[in-house]
């Protein structure tokens, strides 16, 4: 199953929670004043919990070899200050990009960047997670 | 709330480098538990070694994640306005990872000044597990 560009997946909710931004930040080692409390602001990798919302089936999946696949880049970009505690986002899926290389080693090297738009109460773009995955040309044993 | 000043942050500027670890399975765990990756790759030894892998290994966004916390701890959590990670190399239990960052561009804009920096975490003697790049808007 290979999506194509332009593929959209399902919108899904996402609550922001002060537990959950806790439990993230107690993860990632922080003691940060910021993702404590009733205020807190989610911290800059937090969007990848937001999957833990999403129903079955309303992800894009990528489609490829599980053997060959590497998570290659992951980027977040933020469109204003982070959103916090008690905000209820839209979350959406897309198929920004695919694209090939010829393998270090041979074969074909296959790319895909999945883009998650987070929109606000208002319909606001305030968030996107863009997630590239490679499946190699060969099964990966090297990279994380 | 601490918001780190503007002032004295030119290109060149370094963040104090800071150790995480020695990674332990618990850590692995607790970012599963937080993050909704379940892949067993990261706590069961017997699968990873299966694999053909030596032990069970962290998650390459578990290590952004501490990457990212070094970063925000450095420029500000509010600040933040991206955050972007390649993933390149594994790391194990038992590794300290040693966290940096520098300053590569400082922009004013009417909203701010736009701090970017350039940021990795790496095992001492290896390359690094993950390098990036985020942009930060810092009130004037």
């Amino acid at each position: 199953m290979s999506t194509p560009v332009g593929t959209v997946g399902t919108e899904w909710e996402v609550v922001v929670e002060r537990g959950k931004i806790r439990e993230f930040a107690a993860a990632m080692q922080s003691d940060l004043p910021a993702y404590q409390g009733p205020d807190a602001v989610i911290p800059p990798t937090f969007l990848a919990s937001a999957v833990q919302w999403a129903p079955e089936g309303a992800r894009i999946g990528h489609g490829f070899d599980r053997r060959r696949l590497l998570h290659g880049e992951q980027e977040y970009r933020l469109f204003g200050p982070p959103p916090r505690v008690g905000q209820v986002l839209r979350a959406q899926d897309r198929v920004e990009d695919r694209y090939e290389k010829p393998g270090k080693r041979g074969g074909t090297m296959k790319f895909v960047v999945i883009v998650t738009e987070f929109r606000d109460e208002e319909g606001a773009l305030v968030a996107e997670a863009r997630a590239t995955y490679i499946e190699t040309a060969k099964p990966a044993k090297e990279e994380a | 709330m601490n918001t780190p000043a503007a002032a004295g942050l030119e290109v060149g500027a370094e963040a104090p480098p800071k150790d995480y670890g020695p990674m332990t399975r618990q850590m692995f765990v607790r970012y599963s538990g937080a993050s909704g990756d379940l892949n067993p790759m990261h706590y069961d030894d017997a699968m990873a070694r299966g694999a053909g892998y030596p032990s069970v290994f962290s998650q390459g966004m578990h290590v952004a994640a501490l990457l990212a916390g070094y970063a925000v701890e450095w420029l500000g959590a509010e600040n933040v306005r991206r955050f972007g990670v390649r993933f390149r190399t594994q790391v194990f239990p038992d590794d300290v990872l040693t966290c940096t960052g520098r300053v590569t561009a400082v922009s004013d804009t009417d909203q701010g000044r736009l701090v970017t920096v350039e940021l990795e975490a790496a095992v001492a003697g290896k390359p690094a597990a993950v390098s990036g790049t985020a942009d930060f808007l810092l009130p004037s």
